[in-house]
């Protein structure tokens, strides 16, 4: 004997963005705090150490942060012109910039003065870093040149000039002490081990390269440039893995999350996208008011701090986790008796017996299982169904139509009634999905009610509503068909060429891999 | 094995219940199989067969033939609760022993019976009701007296008419308390007629037709105990009647719940309620006839056709429209229902094959599938595919299924279910994925108006290989195109891989309807039919690559052949032709005028059958696609058109004797007629096909078991099985039990036996003599296990591992020893009886 069967309510998968686990993880971050710098912020670094600090890279000034801290804790100020890239080191007590003019700066967090300073360089020196030994410095800059040098001598150890054009952007390996890439404006990413004279190896990113980073595995390198990110196998002797063209503006710069399932991405188009590390694919991605400069993610992603163009930092915490504790209070004292045996695990020779599951039933459902048709209408109108839950109000009403008792259950209600059928009816009935049924209960209202035109103001002004609406969507969709027959002709016309065009985007794809082959 | 008889049409399920209220078995003289008191057997009318079913197990337990038309009313023998009449359209009434299945005695009555009654207070007597002579359309009552005379085929003539001018259904007509009177209705009249005082009471009701219907009558029950009748309407209301001796006087009362005709009515064995059903398909439990105390059992499936009351009042049971019996426990709750094939208003989705289950798959239930089991004749399951309250209501409109197609492994399963309406028309195209943890199907994609129009039909790309996401399914519709449906993954990276179905292509011809569609055996072609013509696309670039016609007419089905024939291509087109085009050529090869209905090639060989309608007979044709001729002409198959046929493959192939029916070694025919019978061909007779099965169930049914029982039947029926296995080899191993010592135990009283330490070595030897027959035993039961085991590979096959088997072990060869003995064999049996049994005589 079967149970009474719920209505259907047709879900219709939502357009637009799905909400995933990771949508839910990126989106919960407070809203943002916004902090004014003084020029462009071209570096963002978060300590390694606790209690994560950051330093941020804006002008001549390099400004520490604390987690929650608004105003600065520490500033370093020493420059006569532009600082560039900050960058903390492993142990999180020294931090070292390049400048404007051209020297190298270390600093310890807890003096003001710089500890050393690395003369050398006659142009502007873009990008520094701590190699991971932590004794040795790696530089690039506008003389094309990547240099390497020696903390505690205060010495260049060597100089490598094979970069054809501005040096932007480096990183070191974290696995091995000697290796450090640096990308340059000359399209190219080069790979410099220090035991050697020239670099290991190069690849032809194909844009002037804005950013690089390497995994911490130290087996896969990214570089963005123009709005391509790309990911590189540096094992398999820097043979292309994927080519992310996300951005419609050029990607300034890239950030992994502390799992380093994620990968990010921040460009001049003003949004940061979330990449997966293992297919690829967007899962997330962030607005900002301005084009993006830097961006970095606390350890354990609890912040992340994007730096703009217009010197605004904005720094987004993420939102403590909820915990149900009230609620958890509230049952205490049911626990003995209902949570009762709840935990317990049956053992694998236990035979179980599970108490058969009480439906609880909708009130809409109560009232069609009992054929309270006009009942089951009223449920459904109710507030937080009806401007909520629309779909769940167009299920009964069809369900009803299916029973044939639709007309008497719209029948015989008042003013108040009726103007509340008819503006949701008017409001609902141009959604596509609800137009079969609505367009059947606007015809069967305007039937019943037609003699009792004219006696009551609100729902003329109701009818009249809901003529207008039905209008508008006539006129709607007959321009549609215009547009639709427009396609069809150029469709038409392009049938033909339609192969050979795919033909020529295979030819092109070959000879694309054939270029990084050589490349490579 | 078989003769090379001719092949008979064989009827195997789907008749009606409709003949006659169902019959409880009389309870407590025999133990029922079943824990704790109640009727052990139901007895219904199905057809021309009365049929058996257990209670306890829902199971057909035997099948009494012999009339030569429907069964029409079917009661106990009051003086012998063993034995049962029966009457039938064919005018007999039959007496049966039922617990045996044997017809005692037929008494010729001589002109159609459409009712029977037995009554406890009529000794040698029963009621029929017989149309009466010279007049159409008039029945009457009769007591027709069965003579006691010896012999087992009698006539009974003697007929004295009791009541005229009833009602022919079997619901109008009841006895009162302890047969003192009868009373029956007709349309807005209703006759009392006292045996006693010989006086006949008329009444009727007022003839008003009222805004839901007449109030005729429809259905007649009368009190057990008390001097009541209840009467059902065609309105809904239950009138009861009292005080019918005055003819003035007479007082009645109204109940009314049922919104529609009242079905049935029953009083329970005391009388204190009353049971009505109706189209509804609720049951109502009218208390102390009042209006206000009533109990329902809501959403039994189908309208209530009988309702019958077991005579001890603990069970109930109902027969529904649709073939379906609710067993429903005294205090109305569910107990069980028997389910044979459920008979639908109108079979859409055509004859399907289960290839998992090799189950027939058909539109069941409204909203439902229904896969029925051909081998047991019962429902395995019923699958909610519209998932939707259906109301029991005349003339609404509601969803039901009108296509089901399977993939080649039975991992998928699609379906169309459409609500015809002119607004607006509901279409979805469901998608269900078989789940093997659940053993059932779980829906996967629910697509809304797949077309714009009704879809007229769908197929699977049947691909023998592993079946991966390479599954393509096709759709035509009325909309003028047809659509290909592909597996897609859901591009979300982090959930679980989950795939879903969407539309890949869209083909249209000529703006023609899509009619029908078939893809070809190795999958490479796809055959759509659109209205007079037939294309042929390539499945990989979906182009059209030829197209076929046959002018004027329009294509009614396709379908191409298989095996050697893969090259053939077969249409049917209504203006009569059947039509075979060669795929390699373009051309036609043969046509043939046939006005061909059903057109069904077998999946396992090169055949194909069609199934011809002409002047009010349906004729079959099987051939092969590359010969004009066919292979198998059967003229004649049943009266009734033939709608939808479908091939079951066998478990394992038959052996057939003439090269003429070669088609059926592989696969079965069944069809479906109008009246949704269920026939198929068989080369064997009808007594060969049922008897053993139910003969053995019958008696185990009958065993009382206690635990002794247990221990030693167990030991018992393996030893039948033996005999049964070696044939007579082991016929001297049946002494074993009836030896002395045995015996002597068994027989012997207990206040006599010696003591226990005494018997125990005797006893223990008893057994242990048993222990080398024992090993013969357990490999007679490897076999079995082995022949279990699905044989679909071919006859060659089947000989090499015979082969293999013989080399092995020689004792596992008995299981097929009774079937042929060759040589080989016959050496392995003298070596057998060589063997040494004089341990048997120690006993």
């Amino acid at each position: 004997m079967a149970t009474y069967k719920p209505v259907v309510v047709q879900a219709i998968p939502k357009l637009g963005e799905r909400i995933t686990q990771d949508t839910l993880y990126w989106r919960g971050y407070k809203t943002p705090v916004q902090i004014k710098e003084f020029g462009a912020v071209n570096k963002i670094d978060f300590s390694p150490v606790s209690p994560y600090n950051y330093a941020v890279t804006a002008s001549s000034r390099i400004h520490i942060y604390g987690r929650y801290s608004q105003e600065p804790i520490k500033t370093f100020s020493r420059f006569k012109d532009a600082a560039y890239c900050a960058t903390y080191r492993d142990d999180g007590n020294l931090l070292v910039a390049g400048s404007e003019e051209g020297s190298i700066r270390l600093f310890d967090l807890s003096g003001r003065a710089p500890l050393r300073q690395f003369d050398g360089p006659t142009k502007a020196v873009h990008v520094v870093g701590f190699l991971s030994d932590k004794y040795r410095i790696f530089s690039g800059g506008d003389d094309y040149s990547s240099n390497l040098w020696d903390i505690p001598s205060g010495t260049e150890i060597v100089s490598y000039n094979e970069h054809t054009d501005y040096v932007r952007c480096g990183c070191a390996s974290k696995v091995n002490a000697d290796v450090f890439i640096t990308g340059s404006y000359d399209h190219t990413v080069k790979l410099f081990d220090a035991r050697t004279e020239g670099s290991v190896m190069t690849i032809e990113h194909g844009h002037p390269v804005e950013s690089v980073l390497l995994f911490p595995s130290g087996g896969l390198l990214v570089s963005a440039g123009g709005r391509y990110v790309k990911v590189w196998d540096v094992l398999k002797g820097g043979q292309l893995l994927v080519s992310l063209k996300n951005h419609h503006k050029t990607v300034t710069c890239l950030c992994l999350n502390s799992s380093g399932q994620r990968l990010l991405s921040g460009s001049l188009d003003r949004h940061v996208k979330v990449y997966s590390t293992t297919s690829y694919k967007v899962v997330h991605s962030f607005n900002y008011a301005t084009s993006i400069l830097s961006l970095a993610l606390s350890p354990e992603d609890e912040t992340i701090v994007v730096g703009m163009t217009n010197g605004v930092l904005n720094v987004k915490h993420r939102k403590p986790e909820e915990r149900k504790e009230n609620s958890q209070n509230k049952r205490q004292p049911a626990y003995r008796t209902y949570v009762k045996g709840r935990t317990y695990v049956p053992k694998q020779e236990d035979f179980c017996v599970s108490k058969p599951v009480k439906h609880v039933l909708r009130k809409y459902d109560k009232m069609l299982k009992s054929f309270q048709s006009s009942k089951a209408l009223d449920a459904v109108l109710e507030p937080p169904i009806r401007l909520y839950t629309p779909e769940v109000t167009v299920a009964v009403m069809q369900e009803l139509h299916r029973r044939g008792t639709l007309r008497s259950a719209l029948a015989g209600r008042d003013e108040k009634q009726i103007n509340l059928l008819l503006t949701f009816v008017a409001r609902r009935v141009i959604e596509p999905r609800f137009t079969p049924v609505l367009v059947t209960v606007a015809d069967m209202i305007t039937d019943i009610y037609q003699p009792v035109v004219g006696q009551s103001a609100v729902v003329d002004r109701q009818f009249v509503k809901l003529q207008e609406a039905i209008g508008k969507e006539i006129d709607y969709q007959e321009e549609l068909l215009e547009v639709l027959g427009m396609m069809d002709t150029l469709f038409a016309t392009f049938t033909k060429k339609t192969a050979t065009y795919v033909e020529e985007k295979k030819s092109n794809g070959l000879t694309e891999t054939i270029e990084t082959n050589m490349n490579n | 094995m078989v003769a090379p008889a001719a092949l008979r049409v064989v009827r195997c399920g789907g008749s009606s219940f409709h003949g006659a209220r169902a019959v409880f078995s009389a309870d407590s003289k025999q133990v029922g199989p079943g824990p704790g008191p109640g009727p052990g057997y139901l007895l219904c009318a199905s057809g021309d067969f009365v049929k058996m079913y257990s209670v306890a197990t829902e199971e057909t337990l035997r099948l009494m033939g012999g009339h030569a038309d429907l069964v029409t009313g079917i009661q106990l023998n009051p003086h012998n609760h063993v034995q049962l009449y029966s009457s039938s359209l064919d005018g007999t009434i039959k007496l049966w022993d039922f617990m045996d299945g044997i017809p005692i005695k037929t008494f010729t009555v001589g002109s159609k019976l459409l009712a029977l009654y037995a009554l406890a207070s009529f000794e040698d007597s029963v009621f029929v009701v017989i149309p009466k002579r010279g007049e159409r359309a008039t029945f009457q009552l009769v007591s027709v007296k069965l003579t006691k005379a010896a012999g087992q085929d009698l006539e009974a003539k003697e007929l004295s008419v009791v009541l005229d001018g009833v009602d022919a259904s079997p619901k109008s007509i009841a006895f009162g308390r302890e047969g003192e009177y009868v009373a029956s209705v007709k349309e807005i009249d209703l006759q009392v007629y006292f045996f006693k005082q010989k006086q006949l009471n008329r009444f009727s009701v007022s003839a008003a037709k009222t805004k839901s219907g007449n109030n005729q009558f429809t259905c007649i029950a009368c009190h057990p105990t008390e001097d009541c009748i209840a009467t059902g309407h065609a309105d809904g209301k239950i009138r009861i009647w009292r005080n019918f001796y005055h003819k003035k006087e007479y007082i009645y009362s109204t109940l009314h719940w049922h919104h529609d005709t009242v079905m049935d009515l029953a009083f329970s064995v005391e009388g204190d309620s009353l049971l009505s059903g109706g189209v509804e398909s609720v049951l109502v439990l009218w208390h102390n006839q009042s209006e206000c105390e009533k109990d329902f059992l809501p959403r039994l499936g189908s309208p209530i056709e009988y309702i019958s009351m077991a005579s001890d009042g603990t069970l109930c049971c109902t027969l529904h429209t649709d073939n379906r019996i609710t067993i429903i426990n005294s205090n109305l709750r569910f107990a069980r229902s028997i389910q044979g094939l459920i008979k639908s208003a109108d079979i859409k989705t055509g004859l399907v094959v289960d290839p998992r289950t090799k189950a027939l798959v058909l539109n069941g239930e409204p909203g439902h599938l229904q896969f029925y089991c051909l081998q047991s004749d019962q429902q395995l399951f019923s699958l909610d595919i519209v998932q939707r309250q259906y109301i029991h209501q005349a003339g609404l409109n509601q969803a039901d299924l009108v296509k089901v197609a399977f993939s080649a492994r039975g991992k998928w399963l699609a379906t169309v279910e459409e609500r015809e309406e002119v607004t607006d028309p509901e279409l979805q195209l469901k998608l269900w994925f078989y789940d093997e943890e659940a053993q059932s199907f779980k829906l996967n994609t629910r697509i809304n108006m797949p077309h714009e129009d009704q879809i007229t039909d769908l197929c699977f790309r049947d691909m023998d290989e592993l079946e991966d996401d390479s599954v393509i399914l096709v759709t035509t519709g009325r909309d003028r195109v047809f659509k290909v449906w592909v597996i897609v993954e859901d591009t979300d990276p982090e959930a679980q891989q989950s795939v879903s179905w969407s539309c890949d292509f869209i083909g249209s011809y000529h703006n023609y309807q899509a009619t029908n569609c078939c893809f070809s055996e190795d999958g490479s072609l796809l055959a759509v039919s659109f209205e007079e013509t037939v294309t042929v696309w390539d499945s990989v670039t979906w182009d059209l690559k030829c197209t076929f016609c046959h002018p004027p007419g329009k294509i009614r089905n396709i379908c191409f052949g298989r095996l050697t024939c893969s090259k053939y291509l077969i249409g049917v087109s209504d203006d009569g032709f059947l039509c075979c085009w060669n795929l390699l050529s373009c051309a036609l090869e043969w046509s043939a005028h046939l006005n061909i209905l059903v057109l069904q090639p077998d999946p396992l060989s090169e055949y194909i059958a069609a199934v011809s309608w002409l002047s009010k007979e349906s004729s079959l044709f099987v051939f092969k696609p590359n010969e004009p001729r066919p292979i198998y002409i059967q003229r004649n198959l049943c009266r009734e058109k033939i709608q939808l046929a479908a091939f079951i493959p066998r478990d394992e192939p038959e052996t057939v004797g003439s090269e003429k029916y070669l088609w059926l070694r592989r696969s079965q025919l069944f069809f479906l007629t109008d009246t949704q019978e269920l026939m198929t061909l068989s080369t064997k007779s009808l007594q060969e096909r049922l008897t053993p099965a139910s003969k053995q169930l019958a008696v185990e049914e009958s065993l009382p078991v206690t635990p002794f029982s247990l221990l030693l039947g167990k030991h018992r029926r393996q030893q039948s099985q033996d005999d049964i296995d070696l044939g007579k080899l082991f016929v001297r191993n049946k002494c074993e039990q009836d030896s002395p010592a045995v015996k002597e135990l068994l027989h012997t009283p207990a206040h006599v036996l010696p003591s226990a330490s005494f018997l125990c070595p005797i006893f223990i030897n008893s057994l242990l003599i048993s222990k080398e027959n024992k090993s013969a035993e357990e490999v007679a039961d490897e076999v079995e296990m082995e022949s279990e085991k699905p044989e679909d590979d071919s006859d060659e096959e089947r000989d090499v591992t015979e082969m293999e088997q013989e080399n092995t072990s020689p004792l596992e060869l008995f299981g097929e020893m009774t079937c042929k003995l060759p040589k080989s064999q016959e050496k392995e049996l003298r070596k057998i009886r060589k063997v040494d049994y004089s341990w048997i005589s120690a006993f």
